[in-house]
C-alpha cells in the first residue's frame, strides 16, 4: 500500500503532547490521512512512550498495541502522544512527570484527567480525535472538563493489549472526538476481539449513529444529583435530560443502593492492581539505570523512590497494604464483593430502563493546584467509577456550561450497548446544535 | 525402621518444565538451551509494558493428563493468580501462578517402600506457572559484583506437584521423585534430560520438630543428599539439646550442604491475588476424554507377565522410559528366547557400566545390543568375555570411535570360547592341578575352596575363554580321575 | 490506624523509598484513606466474581521472538547478550 505522510506541527499552547510526530505516515482506509493522537500509556512501535513517568524515560516499545495498530491499517496517522497523570493515576493530568496540561477553555483550569492531553489537544483544536483511557472516569472526566466527547467502551470491547495497565480489571481504550460521529468512527476502528487480550468479547463495533430515540426509557439515578454534586452543574445536566424528554423519551428515577461502597471498592481495586502492575519498573529491562553494584531491593528502591511522583508511589504503597498479609480478606475481597452489588444494582435498573442518565463530573473543571488532598481529589470521580466496577459503557457528551465552562452529560447502558449509549448522545449533540 | 523418636517426616514440591512447543503465556518456541541469552524472548515473557499473557492450551492439557495419571481430583474452577515478589530474574516482579484455585487437588503415587512392597504417597495438589528467567552471577552468589540476566527460561511452563509429608526417609524420597519423572515421561509431557527441566523443594523434619524448607535442590541424585544432609544435621542438633528452627535452607549442590536462607527472604509476603488478564479455567470435563497411555505400573507388571522379568528387574527396567522402550526393542525379534539374558544384562550389567562411564543410553542401539545378547545366549563366549565386549563397545561409542559389531570384537580380541578345543582345556587343567598339588590334597580332604581356587587357575590358562559351567565338570572328572 | 513504622515496612515491601520527611504525610493520608476504605467492612452479601469468559486459551504454536538488539535496546545495562541487573544475596 502506497504510505504518504502528512505535516503536523500544532502550536501545542495547552502542553497537551508530550511527543509531536511531524510527518507522520498514513496508508489507505476508514481514517487515511486523519491525525489521531495517542495517550501516553498507549504503547506505540519506534515512538517513546512514558506514562507521563520518568521511570519510562527513553522508553520505545518494540511492538504497537493493538488499538494502535488497528488505527494504521485504518490509516491514520499517528499525530504524537499525549500527556497524561502519570500511569494514569490522577483526574488532572496534573500528576505528569513532564507539566501539567492546560485546560484550552480556561488556562487557569485543568484539563480534567488522566486522559487530559488527549482532551485538549481535541479541544484545543489540534487534532479531530485521540485515543485516552478510562480507568475510573480517565477519558469522560477530561471528555466534561473541556467540551469533548468521550466513550468508555465495555469491559472488553476494545483490546488492552500494549495498554500500560494501571488497573487491569477496570480499565479500557476509548475514543475520544470533537463530536459523536467522530467517537464512533474510532470505536469502529479499534473494538472488536484479540487473541492477544483474553478479557476481549467477540463484539465488533460497527455502527453509523442514528438521532432517533423515541421511546427510550433512561433511568436517573438520585445517587447522581445527591450530596457532593455541586447544584449548578446539576442544574445544566437537568436541563439536557429536558431535551431528551422532549426527543420522545421518557425518565424513570432510579437508585443505586450500592454507590456509597463504590468510591472504596473502586481505589482499593486500582491501588491493589496498579501495586503489581507497577513493580516491574526496576531499572533492570528499561527506564533509568538500576545501580547494579547494589544489592536487588536497595537499588530498586533508589531508582523507583527517584523516578515514580509521589501519587504514584501513594496508590503503590496504599495496593502494596491492601493485599498484604492478613488484610486481603478485608479490602480486596470486599471491594470484589462490591462490584458484583453494584453490577446487580445496574442489571436491576437495566430491566426497567433502556440507558441511565447523570453527570458526568460533580463539578466544573477544577483550578490548578486547587486540589491538593489525595482524599479528596479522590471523591470527584464518584459519579464516573460506578461504570468501570461493572463493567458497562459509558459516554460523556457536552450539555452546556457552568460559569463559562462546560459540563458534561454522562450516559450510561447495559453491557456491550455502547452503540445505544451512542446514538443518544448523538440525538442530545444533534438537537442542541 | 528407625524408632519412632527419630522418625524423618518428608514432603517435596516438584517442579517440573512441561514439554510444550512455546512458551506458557507467549509464542515463544521453548528450544532455547542451545541458542544465545536473550533470543527466545517478546513482549509477553520480557514483561514489557502492556504486554499481556494468553494461555497456552497444551500445557493445561498436559497438566491435566498428569492430574489424572496421578489420581488427582481436577478442580470445576481454577485460576491463576499473581505472586509478587521483587527479583532481578522476575520479568514482571511477579510470577503467574495458581494459588487457592489449583488445577488439581488430591491424589498419590505409589512407591517401592524401604521396608519393601508398594507405598502410597498422597499428594496435596498439583497446580501450573510460569518459570523465571535465569541468573548468571559474576563472581560467586554471596560477593557477585552484579547479576546477568538470560529471559530465555522465562515463561517456560512448569508443573508443581506437591505431596503430602508422607516419606519417611531421603531414599523414599528420590524414589518417588523417580517415580515421579517415569510417570511424567510415560505421559509424554517432560524431558528429565534437559538441563534444569526439575527443581525440587522439600520440607523435612524430625518428629515432634519444626519443620526445614530445603529449598533449590536441582537433581535427582540431589534430593537424597541434601536430605540426608539435612537429617544428620537435625539429629546432631537434637542430640545435644539444641532446638531446630523454622526455617528456609538453600542446598548448595557444589559443597552438598544445606546453608540457613536470610532472614529476610523469610519475610515474603507474596500478596496473592487473581491474574486480572486471565479467565478462570473450567476444564473438569476434559479428564473424561483423556486416554492415558501405559504407565510404569502396569508396564512393570506386563514385563513379568510377558517376559518373564524378576521383580527387580521389571521395577528397573520400567524405571526409566527409555530402559524400557530399548528392552523391549532389544527383544523384539524373538521375545521368549532373549527376554531372560537381556533382562539381567541390560538391568545389572549394561546400567552398571554406563553409570561408571557417566554415559547415556542414547548412543547404544538396541540392534547392537540385540546382537550381543544372541552372542552369548550361543554360548560362544562366557560371560566375563560378554563383559569385556561390552566395555568396548560403550567405550566405542563413547569416544566416537569406528563401532564393531559384537561379533567383530569377539574375533578381534580371540574371545571365542575354548570349548571346541578340549585338548587346551585339559592340557590346561593338568598343568593347574600338577602346580597346585596342595589344592588337589584339600580338594581331597573335602574342603570346598579347592574346586574354585583350581577353577580360577585354569581360567588364568585359558585367558577366561573357557566356560564355566564346563571347566567346572571336566576338572571335577579330572580330580576325580587323580582320585581314582 | 497504620504507623510510621508500618508504612516504612509497607515503603520496604514494596521497593519505593519514603523519605524521613514524608512519612509523617504518608502516614497522615494513609490513615485518612484507610478510615474512608473501612467503610468496605459494612458490605453485605459474600458474591464471588461473575466472569463471562472461561476458558480462555490459545494453540501450542511457535511465534517469532524479538531479535535480541531488540529485546536489549531498551536495557540501560547489557554484557554479551544478558542483561545486567544489580546483585543478589
Amino acid at each position: 500500500m502506497a504510505e504518504r505522510s502528512i505535516l503536523f506541527e500544532p502550536d501545542d499552547k495547552y502542553n497537551a503532547f508530550l511527543r509531536v510526530c511531524n510527518k507522520p505516515s498514513y496508508t489507505e482506509g476508514k481514517l487515511a490521512g486523519v491525525a489521531v493522537a495517542v495517550k501516553d500509556n498507549i504503547s506505540t512501535r519506534g515512538i517513546e512512550t512514558t506514562c507521563a513517568s520518568r521511570i519510562l524515560k527513553g522508553y520505545v516499545p518494540p511492538y504497537d498495541a493493538r488499538a494502535v495498530e488497528l488505527l494504521r491499517n485504518a490509516g491514520a496517522a499517528i499525530a504524537g502522544k499525549t500527556n497524561m497523570d502519570e500511569f494514569g493515576m490522577g483526574t488532572t493530568t496534573e500528576n505528569s512527570a513532564f507539566g501539567p496540561t492546560l485546560n484550552p477553555c480556561d488556562t487557569g483550569r485543568v484539563p480534567g484527567g488522566s486522559s487530559g492531553g488527549s482532551a485538549a489537544a481535541i479541544a484545543g483544536g489540534m487534532v479531530q480525535m485521540a485515543l485516552g483511557t478510562d480507568t475510573g472516569g480517565s477519558i469522560r472526566c477530561p471528555a466534561a472538563f473541556c467540551g469533548i466527547v468521550g466513550l468508555k467502551p465495555s469491559y472488553g470491547r476494545v483490546s488492552r493489549y500494549g495498554l500500560i495497565a494501571y488497573a487491569n480489571s477496570l480499565e479500557q481504550i476509548g475514543p475520544m472526538g470533537k463530536s459523536v460521529s467522530d467517537v464512533s468512527t474510532l470505536m469502529e476502528v479499534i473494538a472488536g476481539h484479540d487473541r492477544h487480550d483474553s478479557t476481549t468479547h467477540d463484539r465488533p463495533y460497527t455502527h453509523t449513529p442514528h438521532a432517533d430515540i423515541k421511546g427510550l426509557k433512561i433511568g436517573i439515578p438520585q445517587e447522581y444529583f445527591g450530596e457532593g454534586v455541586d447544584p449548578a452543574v446539576a442544574d445544566v445536566v437537568k436541563k439536557a435530560i429536558g431535551r431528551l424528554e422532549e426527543l420522545g423519551t421518557t425518565t424513570v428515577p432510579c437508585n443505586i443502593p450500592s454507590m456509597k461502597y463504590a468510591l472504596a471498592a473502586y481505589y482499593v481495586t486500582c491501588t491493589c492492581e496498579a501495586s503489581s502492575n507497577l513493580a516491574r519498573f526496576d531499572g533492570v529491562r528499561y527506564g533509568p539505570a538500576a545501580d547494579t553494584k547494589r544489592s536487588w531491593h536497595e537499588a530498586y528502591q533508589e531508582v523507583r523512590s527517584a523516578a515514580f511522583g509521589t501519587e504514584v508511589r501513594r496508590r503503590i504503597m496504599l495496593g502494596t497494604f491492601a493485599l498484604s498479609s492478613g488484610y486481603y480478606g478485608k479490602y480486596y475481597a470486599k471491594a470484589q464483593v462490591t462490584r458484583e452489588n453494584i453490577k446487580a444494582d445496574f442489571n436491576r435498573i437495566f430491566k426497567d430502563v433502556d440507558v441511565i442518565a447523570g453527570p458526568t463530573m460533580p463539578t466544573i473543571a477544577f483550578k490548578m493546584k486547587e486540589k491538593s488532598d489525595p482524599l479528596s481529589m479522590y471523591l470527584a470521580d464518584i459519579l464516573t467509577v460506578p461504570a468501570n466496577l461493572a463493567g458497562i459503557p459509558a459516554i460523556s457528551v457536552p450539555c452546556g456550561k457552568s460559569e463559562g465552562m462546560p459540563v458534561g452529560l454522562q450516559i450510561m447502558g447495559r453491557m456491550f450497548e455502547d452503540e445505544r449509549i451512542v446514538d443518544v448522545a448523538y440525538a442530545y449533540e444533534q438537537a442542541v446544535n | 525402621m528407625a524408632d519412632a523418636e527419630d522418625q524423618v517426616i518428608v514432603g517435596l514440591e516438584v517442579h517440573c518444565q512441561l514439554d510444550t512447543k512455546s512458551k506458557l503465556f507467549c509464542g515463544c518456541d521453548t528450544d532455547y538451551r542451545s541458542d544465545g541469552p536473550n533470543t527466545h524472548v517478546c513482549p509477553i515473557c520480557l514483561g514489557l509494558p502492556g504486554a499481556m499473557p494468553s494461555l497456552n492450551k497444551k500445557a493445561i492439557e498436559y497438566a491435566m493428563r498428569v492430574a489424572k495419571a496421578l489420581n488427582c481430583t481436577v478442580i470445576h474452577e481454577s485460576e491463576f493468580s499473581r505472586k509478587n515478589y521483587f527479583y532481578p530474574d522476575l520479568d514482571k516482579a511477579y510470577q503467574i501462578t495458581q494459588y487457592d484455585k489449583p488445577l488439581a487437588e488430591g491424589g498419590y503415587l505409589e512407591i517401592e517402600s524401604d521396608e519393601g512392597g508398594e507405598r502410597k504417597i498422597r499428594l496435596t495438589r498439583i497446580h501450573v506457572e510460569e518459570d523465571p528467567g535465569r541468573l548468571v552471577h559474576m563472581g560467586n552468589v554471596e560477593r557477585g559484583k552484579y547479576s546477568l540476566v538470560d529471559y530465555n527460561r522465562a515463561g517456560i511452563p512448569l508443573i508443581e506437584i506437591v505431596s503430602e509429608p508422607d516419606m519417611r526417609s531421603p531414599k523414599e524420597a528420590r524414589k518417588f521423585l523417580n517415580k515421579l519423572r517415569a510417570t511424567l515421561e510415560y505421559l509424554s509431557v517432560f524431558d528429565s534430560e534437559k538441563e534444569g527441566s526439575l527443581r525440587v523443594d522439600a520440607n523435612i523434619s524430625i518428629k515432634g520438630n519444626e519443620r526445614v524448607e530445603v529449598k533449590n535442590i536441582t537433581s535427582y541424585k540431589g534430593v537424597e543428599k541434601a536430605l540426608l544432609f539435612e537429617v544428620t544435621r537435625q539429629k546432631n542438633l537434637i542430640r545435644r539439646g539444641q532446638r531446630i528452627e523454622r526455617e528456609t535452607r538453600h542446598y548448595l549442590e557444589a559443597r552438598g550442604v544445606t546453608q540457613s536462607a536470610r532472614s529476610k527472604e523469610m519475610e515474603n509476603d507474596y500478596r496473592y491475588f487473581p491474574e486480572p488478564d486471565l479467565r478462570p479455567l473450567r476444564v473438569k470435563s476434559w479428564v473424561e476424554g483423556i486416554v492415558l497411555p501405559e504407565l510404569p505400573d502396569a508396564r512393570r507388571e506386563r514385563f513379568i507377565a510377558e517376559y518373564g522379568c524378576s521383580l527387580n528387574h521389571a521395577r528397573t527396567l520400567t524405571g526409566e522410559l527409555k530402559l524400557a522402550n530399548f528392552f523391549e526393542k532389544v527383544v523384539a525379534s524373538d521375545p521368549k528366547g532373549l527376554s531372560p539374558l537381556a533382562a539381567t544384562w541390560i538391568a545389572d550389567t549394561l546400567i552398571g557400566e554406563l553409570n561408571y562411564r557417566d554415559m547415556d543410553l542414547d548412543p547404544v542401539d538396541p540392534e547392537s545390543f540385540t546382537e550381543l545378547v544372541r552372542v552369548l545366549k550361543a554360548g560362544t563366549i562366557t560371560d566375563k568375555s560378554g563383559v569385556d565386549v561390552l566395555r568396548v563397545m560403550l567405550d566405542q561409542r563413547l569416544k566416537n570411535e569406528t563401532r564393531e559389531t559384537p561379533a567383530g570384537i569377539v574375533a578381534r580380541l580371540n574371545l571365542a570360547k575354548t570349548d571346541g578345543d578340549t585338548g587346551a582345556i585339559t592340557a590346561a587343567i593338568e598343568e593347574a592341578i600338577n602346580e597346585n598339588l596342595k589344592a588337589l590334597e584339600d580338594y581331597r580332604a573335602g574342603k570346598g575352596g579347592a574346586l574354585n581356587f583350581l577353577v580360577g587357575q585354569v581360567m588364568k590358562k585359558t585367558r577366561g575363554k573357557a566356560d564355566p559351567a564346563e571347566l567346572n565338570r571336566m576338572l571335577t572328572d579330572a580330580l576325580k580321575k587323580r582320585e581314582a | 490506624m497504620v504507623t510510621e513504622k508500618d508504612v516504612q515496612h509497607i515503603a520496604e515491601l514494596a521497593d519505593v523509598g519514603v523519605s524521613s520527611e514524608e512519612l509523617g504525610t504518608f502516614t497522615h493520608q494513609f490513615n485518612e484513606i484507610l478510615e474512608y476504605f473501612d467503610l468496605l467492612d459494612t458490605v453485605k452479601g459474600d458474591a464471588a466474581a461473575t466472569r463471562d469468559l472461561y476458558n480462555i486459551m490459545r494453540e501450542d504454536e511457535v511465534e517469532p521472538s524479538l531479535p535480541q538488539e531488540e529485546v536489549l535496546r531498551n536495557a540501560p545495562a547489557q554484557e554479551d547478550g544478558f542483561i545486567k541487573a544489580p546483585r543478589v544475596m
